[in-house]
Formats: C-alpha cells, sequence, structure tokens
C-alpha cells in the first residue's frame, strides 16, 4: 500500500549563532490513509520541527538540510512555494496548540474560514455562506446560523479549538497535522475534542499526526505511534503493541514515570539527566547517558532499527539478536526489585492543621464614573476543608473554578470576603499585614509556572535568603534566638536546602534562566522550605513539566513529606497525580466543593456526576480497556459572575431533576470522611 | 592666589552627579555579582567604541565645569587684596585660549584665510575697493593665500596626523604592555592575540576608535593654530570652539534633567502600578492632567516668570555666567517636571504587570514589606525600561532645548549651546552664499554624541537584560569560568533524581 505521506532521512537544523542546532535528525516516518499516528516526545526533541518542516512554514533561522517529504509519491521539498501554498490548507492543514493565539481577533469567525475557502475552491457566495454553516455544525458548534457572525472572544477555549478545526477541515485535507491540540484544554473539553476528531476521521477518512506529550491522549486516539527523543524516532508500533510491550528503554521509563494509584506508596522510576543539547555531534545511541541498560556498545555505534513484532520496530541494541534472550531475563529481574523502595505511611494524627471553613472570595465587578460595584464574581463560595499534619489534601477541578484563589486566599495573598481560616487553631483572617508576619513562615506556597516564580534578577542565593531574613525562622543550630543568622550559617543552611531538593551547592551563585523548568520549580520548593513551613500550598506545580520531571518533582514532594511532616494542599486538574499523591480530595465546581472524601473514597466510588464525568473524562492509558459508561460532559463551566441557579452543575448534569434547577442541594453522607452535595442521595436535614 | 574658584549650581550638581558615580563604582568593585552585567557591557565591540566617543565628550563636559575667576595683574584694590576678573572661565577654556580670544570680524568660512563677505578698503593709493579681506589670525601667516593655502593645509594635516599616529602608537605599546603584564604572557603574543579579536573585552575595536579620533584630533590641533578649522560666525568667534563649549551645555541639559525627573517618575509610577486604589488614581489624574497642558506653553510661563525675576534681582549674581547658569538650571527643573509623565506611564503599566507575577506573590508570602519588594524585586525588572527612557529622552531633550531657545525661552542668550548655535545658523541659511558650517558643527557634534550614547545604552541594556545572551558569550563563560560557575547547559553534577541525598535523609529537620 501506498502511504500518504512519507517522510525520509528528514534534517532541519536551527542554525542560532556559532552552533547549530539539529532539530530534526534524520527523520523517517510513514502515515496511510485514515490512519491516526502519533508522534510522542517531551518537549525540545523536535516534534513541532517536524510539523512545520512538512508545512515548510519554518521560522528564518531553520533549514531543511537533506530528506524528503512525499505526499503521495510527489516530493513537496521540490515544489515552488506557489505550488507548496496549494498544498497548505487543501490538501495538508494544521491545528495548533493555543486555540487563543491561532485566531485572528479583529475577524468574525465566519470570514476566517471564508478565507481559507477563498483560497482553495471558486465557490458562488451562497454556496460559500452554506459551506461555512456545514463545517461549523460539522464540528458541533450550536446555534451555528448565529454564532458564525460572532468573533473569537465570544466563544470559549473549547468552542474555539473546534473553529480551529472547522478552518482546518475546510480545504477537505487528506493530512491533518494536530500539534498538542488538547494540552491547553480541560480534561472534559479535551474528551469532547478527541470525540469530535476521532468521529470526524471516521466520517472523511482523512490521515491525523497527531503531535503530543501525553501518553493518555495517544491511547485515547491514535492507530500507531511513532517515540521521538532528541531529534529522531526510536520506536514504531501500533498503538496495541504499544501499550502492552514498549520496548525501547526510553519508552518503558515514560511509563514508569506516570504517576498512578499503583505506585502509590514507592517512588516513580525517573529517567536520569537532562534531554542532550541537540548542537552536539552523536557517537552511539542518543540515550545512552540516560539508559539504565547502556553499555559500551549503545556508547560506540548507532543502533540499527530491529524488528521486533510485524509492524513494532526499534532503535535499540538490546534487541539485536544476540542479546535480546539476555535482556529480558534481566527485565525480569528488574520488574521485581523495581518496588523495594516502598515507603512507610505516616502515623495518622486527627488534630487539624488548617482549618477552613466556609471560605468566600468574591471580586466585585465596577461599572460607570464613580466605579460602583454592579456585581460579585463569586470565585470562591463558601468552602471548608480540613488538613491533618503531615498529610495531602487534593483540590480538584477544572480550570476557572476557583481552585487558585482557595490556594491564594488560604495564604492571605488576596483579601477574603468572609469565613474563616484557622491554622493551628488561631484565626487568620482580619489579622492587619504586620500581625500576620508572624505566622507567615507556617505556610507557604509554591506556583504552577516555574518560569515566572522566580524574580530573574536575582541570583538563587539572595531568592532563599530573602525569605529566612523576613521570617527569622527558629534554627535549630542558632546560639541565641534573638540574634538574626549569621551570613555563614545562612550560606550553610541554603546548601543544605539545595542539597535537600537535589541541587548542587554551587547553583547558589547562579541565576534562575540557567536552570530548567524542572530545576526551577526545585528551586521554588527549596525557597518556600527555607522558612521551615508545617504546609505547603501546591498550586499546580507540575502541570507545567514533562512527564518525566513531573515524577521527579511529586518523587521529591513525597520524599520531603516523609522527612518533614509536611502537609500539602495540592491544587491540580490532573487525576493521576491525585491518584499517587493524595491521602484526601476534594472535588470543586465553580467555587464550591461538591464531593469530597478519601482518595480511595473518590476514586472508585465517586457519587457526584461531575466528579464521575470528571474521572471519566481521564483518557486511559491501557489502550485495550474500553470502559463501558462514558459520560462525558456537555458544555462548559459556567460564567463565576452569573452561576446558574439551584445546583451549580444542573446544566451540564446528565441526571437533573427539576428540584435541582431551584435549590443548592445539601450535603449527603456517605461515610464520616465521604460526602457530597447532590440530590441523587439522601439529604442531611441538620448539615448546614 | 592667582585665581578664585567658583562653584555654579549645575557645576555643584555635576560634581554630585560624578561622586555618586564613583561611590556606585567602589561599591560594585565590592560586589562581583553587581559587576558582572558591567563586565558583560565591556565585551560589546559596538558599546566600547561609542565608549571611546564618549569618553572624549565627558572629558571636555567635566573640563568645562570646573570654573574659576581669574585674577587680574598688576590691579589690586585699596585693602591690598587681589582683584580678580568679572569673567568666569572654566579649565577648559584655559585650554583652548587660542580659540577663544582669535576673534575675527565676521563671516570666515572653514580654513579660509579670508572672510566671506565683501569689505569696502582704502587702497594705498587712496582709492577705495570692494575686496575680501584677509583675515586677523586665519591663514595670517601666509604670504600668497591663493597660492600657499593648500599645501600648506595639507602639510600641516599630514604632521597632525602623524603625531596622533605617534600618540596612538605609545598608547597602544603601553596598553599591550600593561595586558600582557596582567594576562601573563609576553608582548608580541598579546598584541596577536588583541588584534585577531580573541580577547574578553575587543582591545582591538576600542582601539581602532582611538586612533581615528587621535589623528583627527592632531589633524585639528595643529591646523586650528593657525586656521579657523570651522570658519567663525557672524561676530567672529570661532566655530569650532563654540561647538566644543555646547557639549557641556547639552550634557547638562541631558543629564540633570533626567536626574530631576527620574524620582517623580520612579516612585510615582512604580507607586501607582503597585498600590492600585486612591494612590492610583491621584496619581494618573495628576499626570493626565499636567500631559493635557501644551509642554512649551507650560515651559514657556515658567521661564518667562523666572527671567522676570532674575532680572529684578541683579545684585544676586556676581557674573554673567552665574545668571546664566541658575536660568539653565531652572530650565533642566522646569523640563524635568513637565517631562515625567511619560516615563511615569510606562512604568506604572509595567509595574502592574510585574505586581501579578509569582515571585512578587511569593515575596508577598514571606511577609516582605512594601518598601523591599519595590525596591528588590520590582525596581530591577524594570531597570531596562527606565534605561531606555533616560537614552531615549537624552537625545530629545537636546533637540528640545533648541527648540525652546528658538522661541527665546530656552538657555540665556550669552550660553553657548546647540540650540543657540542652530537658531543662528537657521538665519542665515536663507542668504546667498549660504552660511553652512555653524548648522553643520552643531548637527555634526550633536549627531556623534547622540549616536554614541545610543550605542552605548544598546550595549548597556543588552549586558543587564539575563535572557538575551548570545551563544558565544555562554561559550566563552563556560569555558572561562569553569570552577565556580557550571556550564550553563549541562545537568548539575548531582544526578536530577528525586532521591535526597543520604545526608539529608538521616539528618531529619526538627520541625
Amino acid at each position: 500500500m501506498m502511504p500518504l505521506l512519507e517522510i525520509a532521512k528528514l534534517k532541519t537544523v536551527l542554525n542560532t549563532g556559532s552552533a547549530s542546532i539539529h532539530a530534526v535528525d534524520g527523520l523517517e516516518l510513514k502515515i496511510f490513509k485514515g490512519e491516526t499516528f502519533a508522534l510522542l516526545g517531551e518537549s525540545g526533541c523536535g516534534k513541532s520541527m517536524t510539523a512545520l518542516s512538512i508545512m515548510r512554514l519554518l521560522p528564518e533561522i531553520a533549514e531543511i538540510i537533506e530528506g524528503h517529504i512525499k505526499l503521495d509519491g510527489n516530493d513537496l521539498l521540490l515544489l515552488p512555494e506557489t505550488d507548496m501554498r496549494k498544498v497548505r490548507g487543501k490538501r495538508i492543514s494544521m491545528i495548533f496548540q493555543e486555540p487563543m493565539l491561532s485566531l485572528n481577533p479583529v475577524m468574525t469567525i465566519a470570514s476566517q474560514i471564508k478565507e481559507v475557502l477563498k483560497q482553495h475552491f471558486i465557490l458562488h457566495h451562497t454556496h460559500l455562506h452554506k459551506r461555512i454553516l456545514e463545517l461549523l455544525q460539522q464540528v458541533g458548534i450550536p446555534d451555528a446560523p448565529r454564532r458564525m457572525a460572532e468573533f473569537p472572544f465570544q466563544f470559549s477555549g473549547g468552542m474555539k479549538q473546534r473553529v480551529m478545526i472547522a478552518m482546518a477541515l475546510a480545504g477537505e485535507p487528506e493530512l491533518l497535522i494536530a500539534d498538542e491540540p488538547t494540552t491547553a484544554l480541560d480534561v472534559t473539553i479535551q474528551a469532547q475534542v478527541l470525540d469530535l476528531m476521532r468521529d470526524l476521521q471516521q466520517r472523511t477518512h482523512m490521515a491525523i499526526l497527531l503531535i503530543t506529550h501525553d501518553l493518555g491522549v495517544v491511547a485515547e486516539i491514535a492507530h500507531r505511534i511513532a517515540v521521538m527523543y532528541a531529534g529522531e524516532i526510536i520506536e514504531t508500533a501500533t498503538c496495541k503493541d504499544f501499550f502492552q510491550q514498549p520496548a525501547h528503554p526510553y519508552s518503558q521509563k515514560l511509563f514508569a514515570a506516570l504517576p498512578e494509584r499503583a505506585k502509590r506508596n514507592q517512588g516513580l522510576a525517573v529517567i536520569n539527566g537532562n534531554v542532550p543539547l541537540l548542537s552536539q555531534v552523536f557517537q552511539g545511541c542518543r540515550f545512552a547517558e540516560r539508559c539504565d541498560h547502556a553499555w559500551e556498545l549503545c556508547r560506540q555505534t548507532v543502533p540499527e532499527w530491529i524488528e521486533i513484532t510485524p509492524g513494532h520496530r526499534v532503535k535499540c541494541h538490546l534487541f539485536s539478536k544476540e542479546n535480546r534472550s539476555e535482556y529480558q531475563v534481566n527485565r525480569a529481574q528488574k520488574q521485581t526489585t523495581s518496588s523495594v523502595e516502598a515507603y512507610q505511611p505516616t502515623p495518622h494524627q486527627d488534630s487539624a492543621l488548617l482549618n477552613v471553613t466556609n471560605l468566600k472570595i468574591h471580586f466585585p465587578i465596577y461599572q460607570g464614573l464613580f466605579k460602583h460595584t454592579v456585581g460579585y464574581v463569586k470565585a470562591v463560595d463558601g468552602i471548608s476543608l480540613t488538613i491533618t499534619p503531615g498529610k495531602t489534601l487534593a483540590l480538584v477541578g477544572e480550570s476557572g473554578c476557583g481552585k487558585t484563589t482557595v490556594g491564594k486566599g488560604i495564604c492571605l495573598l488576596i483579601p477574603v470576603t468572609e469565613g474563616s481560616v484557622q491554622f493551628n487553631g488561631s484565626e487568620l483572617t482580619g489579622l492587619t499585614r504586620h500581625q500576620l508576619r508572624k505566622k507567615r513562615a507556617d505556610f507557604q506556597i509554591i506556583f504552577q509556572d516555574p518560569y515566572s516564580s522566580l524574580n530573574p534578577r536575582m541570583r538563587i542565593i539572595d531568592i532563599l535568603e530573602e525569605g529566612m531574613n523576613a521570617l527569622l525562622p527558629d534554627d535549630p543550630h542558632r546560639i541565641k534566638p534573638e540574634q538574626p543568622l549569621s551570613s555563614y550559617q545562612k550560606e550553610n543552611r541554603i546548601d543544605e536546602l539545595l542539597q535537600r531538593v537535589g541541587l548542587p551547592p554551587e547553583a547558589k551563585w547562579r541565576y534562575p534562566h540557567e536552570f530548567s523548568g524542572g530545576q526551577r520549580q526545585r528551586i521554588a520548593i527549596a525557597r518556600a522550605l527555607a522558612v521551615n513551613p508545617k504546609l505547603l500550598i501546591c498550586d499546580e506545580p507540575t502541570s507545567a513539566l514533562d512527564v518525566s520531571v513531573q515524577a521527579q518533582i511529586l518523587n521529591l514532594l513525597r520524599t520531603l513529606q516523609q522527612n518533614l511532616g509536611l502537609a500539602y494542599l495540592f491544587i491540580t486538574h490532573n487525576i493521576s497525580v491525585v491518584e499517587y499523591l493524595a491521602d484526601e480530595v476534594a472535588v470543586m465546581y465553580l467555587g464550591r466543593i461538591v464531593e469530597k472524601g478519601y482518595v480511595d473514597e473518590i476514586l472508585n466510588t465517586p457519587k457526584h456526576p461531575y466528579t464521575q464525568a470528571l474521572l471519566s473524562s481521564v483518557p486511559a492509558i491501557e489502550a485495550t480497556s474500553n470502559r463501558p459508561n462514558r459520560t462525558h460532559l456537555k458544555g462548559e463551566l459556567p460564567s463565576p459572575a452569573n452561576p446558574p441557579s439551584g445546583c451549580y452543575f444542573h446544566p451540564r448534569c446528565p441526571y437533573v431533576m427539576p428540584i435541582c434547577r431551584n435549590i443548592y442541594p445539601q450535603k449527603s453522607t456517605f461515610s464520616p470522611t465521604h460526602s457530597a452535595h447532590c440530590y441523587l442521595y439522601s439529604q442531611n436535614q441538620n448539615s448546614a | 592666589m592667582p585665581f578664585d574658584p567658583v562653584i555654579l549650581w549645575t557645576d555643584a550638581l555635576v560634581y554630585l552627579l560624578v561622586a555618586t558615580v564613583l561611590a556606585i563604582g567602589w561599591h560594585m568593585q565590592r560586589h562581583t555579582h553587581l559587576l558582572m552585567p558591567w563586565r558583560r557591557v565591556t565585551h560589546s565591540a559596538s558599546g566600547m567604541a561609542a565608549l571611546t566617543v564618549l569618553f572624549f565628550f565627558i572629558l571636555i563636559g567635566l573640563l568645562d565645569t570646573i570654573h574659576f575667576r581669574p585674577a587680574l595683574d598688576k590691579v589690586s584694590d585699596n585693602s591690598g587684596e587681589k582683584v580678580y576678573s568679572v569673567e568666569v572661565l572654566s579649565l577648559f577654556d584655559i585650554i583652548v585660549t587660542p580659540l577663544r580670544i582669535r576673534v575675527e570680524k565676521t563671516y570666515s568660512a572653514p580654513l579660509s584665510a579670508h572672510l566671506y563677505t565683501k569689505e569696502t578698503v582704502e587702497l594705498p593709493d587712496g582709492s577705495q575697493a570692494r575686496e575680501f579681506t584677509r583675515l586677523t589670525f586665519g591663514g595670517a601667516h601666509l604670504e600668497d593665500p591663493e597660492v600657499q593655502r593648500i599645501s600648506d593645509i595639507t602639510e600641516r594635516s599630514i604632521r597632525g596626523a602623524a603625531w596622533g599616529l605617534l600618540t596612538w602608537s605609545l598608547i597602544v605599546i603601553s596598553l599591550g604592555m600593561l595586558l600582557a603584564k596582567r594576562g601573563k604572557i609576553n608582548f608580541l603574543p598579546m598584541q596577536s592575540k588583541i588584534w585577531s579579536g580573541a580577547t574578553e573585552t575587543p582591545w582591538h575595536v576600542i582601539m581602532i576608535t582611538l586612533g581615528l579620533i587621535l589623528i583627527l584630533l592632531g589633524i585639528v590641533v595643529t591646523l586650528s593654530t593657525h586656521y579657523h578649522v570651522l570658519g567663525t560666525d557672524k561676530v567672529g568667534q570661532d566655530v569650532l570652539y563654540q561647538s566644543l563649549k555646547s557639549i557641556r551645555t547639552g550634557l547638562v541639559i541631558g543629564t540633570l534633567t533626567t536626574l530631576i525627573m527620574l524620582p517623580f517618575a520612579l516612585l510615582l509610577g512604580i507607586a501607582a502600578g503597585y498600590f492600585r486604589g486612591w494612590v492610583d488614581d491621584i496619581i494618573q489624574y495628576t499626570y493626565t492632567t499636567l500631559s493635557s497642558i501644551p509642554s512649551v506653553l507650560l515651559i514657556a510661563a515658567a521661564v518667562l516668570m523666572m527671567q522676570v525675576y532674575i532680572e529684578t534681582h541683579p545684585e544676586m549674581f556676581e557674573t554673567i555666567l552665574a545668571r546664566a547658569d541658575l536660568r539653565l538650571l531652572f530650565l533642566c527643573i522646569i523640563l524635568g517636571i513637565t517631562s515625567w509623565t511619560g516615563l511615569c506611564r510606562l512604568l506604572r503599566g509595567e509595574t502592574l504587570k510585574l505586581r501579578e507575577m509569582e515571585y512578587i506573590q511569593a515575596a508577598h508570602a514571606f511577609a516582605i514589606s512594601h518598601w523591599r519588594i519595590i525596591s528588590r524585586h520590582i525596581l530591577p525588572n524594570v531597570m531596562h525600561i527606565v534605561l531606555i527612557a533616560i537614552v531615549m529622552d537624552f537625545s530629545s531633550l537636546v533637540l528640545a532645548e533648541a527648540v525652546l531657545s528658538y522661541v527665546g525661552v530656552g538657555v540665556d542668550p550669552s550660553m553657548i549651546s546647540f540650540g543657540t548655535m542652530i537658531n543662528a545658523a537657521r538665519l542665515e541659511m536663507a542668504r546667498e552664499p549660504m552660511v553652512w558650517w555653524t548648522l553643520l558643527a552643531a548637527f555634526g557634534f550633536m549627531f556623534v554624541l547622540v549616536l554614541s550614547i545610543n550605542l552605548f545604552a544598546d550595549a548597556v541594556q543588552n549586558a543587564f537584560n539575563p535572557r538575551i545572551k548570545t551563544l558565544s558569550e555562554r561559550a566563552s563563560r563556560s569555558s572561562h569560568r569553569s570552577g565556580k560557575m557550571l556550564p550553563s547547559n549541562l545537568p548539575p553534577s548531582r544526578p536530577a533524581s528525586a532521591a535526597p541525598p543520604p545526608e539529608a535523609k538521616n539528618n531529619k529537620v526538627h520541625s
């Protein structure tokens, strides 16, 4: 069978300064008609450069120095630019990661789609209009005749991605390149978009090249998979083979690094070191430096393609005939030893460290000349939480539900409208800035984006010292507690902190931009630890990181909890992280907690329809298991400025009843620790 | 004492500025990490070339700032005390005395031996004729200018260039020896290293710039002893002298105005963005109001008021220069007070963005005081905007001075500045044949000054922005400082696994 797209020996280099970076280095792949081909890899491995090379939309500093990209047998690299324009959008189209940035904000949706149609077809005005309508309906935009005249800002994130898909489909392409199409979206929206893509493919029989770093997404829709590492493909397989038996040590590590429930009481596997610099000349296998199985041969000779089973090929010396049997034995041993390093669960304590009751944070909406208040955005609307020392409470919800606001509210970084926050029995709300100062050392916050959470103009030593200087934590090594730490003691303490988070002490002389994302997040953790807090509020600390780096950070957090007895409030939207790390879970929807309980209770027997939907939206890694009742949510999160009446969830709820539309449900208790707010269950009469 | 030192207001402020710069320099000398970005400035070729040019401008400006009144010879008052001249001179005036005192009758073209206009002269036979008369000083040594002038000028230029080259080679050799001694290598390898551009600081660029300047300087110096290199103006004053004197006025207006404007813009802009609320409202309304008044009108009104005050209190000023100087200072203050709004608005916007950054939130979580957050987190992160604004303002302020002088509210007419020069030249542009050299001289000097400041500021900005770094710098840094600094792209020596170091595991923290 003739492949639709065939890439052979593609080499793309980026000419930056003195050293040129080999972003794509000898890439080969084939995509057949009607299949979804997933290109999987961590950030910086050259996935997007591959996509841009196919489209010939490379940035100016990049150039393709070798190779063929054949679409139906015609080499795209030989086409003149005018002919290439007829290919883009017509035969190959592309959707990008960030739907917010890929639509022109000053053009209506219809006129943006019209541009594509006019470029590739000669259509009469009325036909044009009809075709746009058809496309928008095809991607499931409700009320398309009215919405097509609207501007991008009137659409939500998921809807924008649908519009992007409609635009990509306008030319009836044979190949759709989707570059991280769901990374910027919430799980429930991601599930909708993936459903849509699968559905469209079945109808139009186009091929999809899916570029992603998310194993879950791959498992959901891909037919064949290629794993990319440091500019080249190291393994190709069908989806089934790959998920049943990943061959390359890197692929195996990727699976092992995924947090999940089964690994709860053990450390996650980590890949040592970083992705190698692509400006260097490689000798031998590119993964050898980080590979556990590497031996001399790996460092000297580049491995050839080896076919394990039909369709499953790998570039690794372990699978060459002479090594194969030996490796299988090794692997069996490895698997038994890998779970030895188990952690002891901490003894249970009952006294609450943090007690939040009926916390409300409302932001006023101002209008008019004199800025009178016309309403409130109820970001957090009466939530109650309890965290015990040394335990982890996970706060789960979609973006925009007020999770981060809760974290900042507990830290009193934003004013609390109502309710109480008690830390160790003393009330924190209502204190002045000065009174609060003495308590600040006990609770610290770690932010999501490691790139904006460190001041770029301060050295690491200054960053770490700042909190120590401001809060003067009690240090066991200090002789006189009244005196500030001497600079020598401070430096010792900083070295200790850096070692604790796994960085060398020399790192303190450097500036933040010299570190990678994962290292920066370690520094942010060290900064928080500098004042010996008892509670860490972690605001999505791993969502900006790659899977292998995420595993490192999660391991670090777990170890710190073991050693220092820290309690965590872990704010996240990633269910697998919750499964791995949390003791208790609270599910949040539009400023309120809809269900909370122990992690097993929530994950095994979710009661609230929202929790159920959230859990079923998470892409399953096991490609074979077809879960029976997938309740994918319709619609999106309503605005907290104008929440629906009654139960906030009722517009999206599959089990909606008349009473849901009128009154917010009371608590339903299932066990002393497990409760939810839903009319499907009997209501507690006495509890408020 | 043969002279009586005079410290004018602007002098005092310039001294203060120099002292501050020296103090900061001394402080940075002791803190290597503060010095690092400035070291990177010295690695920029264009920046160092610009700095070499700037050095000469600043030198002239500083020499022109040291003012005094020379004692008058053979005159003493009744009590036997020395009497000092009413004319205040600067050190620079003394150095260029020939340029200052050799005044012709009126216009003469550059390097000319004749006046630019015909004059009626009485011939020895008693008849009158109109002809271009010879200049009193310019080319006065020539017997027959028509024949000798060109060859004389060429000969002097070559001599001057030779002097320049000689001085230059002396500097090159002494610097080469110094660097060789410091780098602990021999003289010749050091030279080859310098000229192949292998040194960290681009010495070859500095040397070439310096060479060009010194050759030019040599030519000008040798020529100016017998010619007016840039011609003379309406009252016969040497244009070269005027251009050199204008440098101080330009530098003073550029620096002092910025200095006066900066506290307003920084304090109010950051406060508005950081505190929000009513503070923001008040500051915003203030600058909106201030910037909606036409600034020329505001400046004119203020300058005229001040002018009236000065004229009604002549007893306050001992000399004309003191009066002109006070007027210059007030011009700086008025320009400063009216021009802070633009930078203030920029800083407010940037601070609004910064205050939401997570590292500011983290600082709040550490209960760090507002003042420390502003000074340690916000100020360093808006400095690049301040730096760019200062440079942009510098050139526009020099130009504004010219415009204001044209309206008649600029510097005192007795003070030499680019503005007054351009203003005077403007009147002669319509004349036939055209008097072009005054304008060209002012333009040329202003252009070189502003261009070199712009280039230098570019280099500073690149060096201070930690994100802009070229690969070559990175490579050179990792090879030079492998001891203390880790190579930036490689992972730290400890494998980045999350397993805690064994010592941390045993040594549980007592919390």
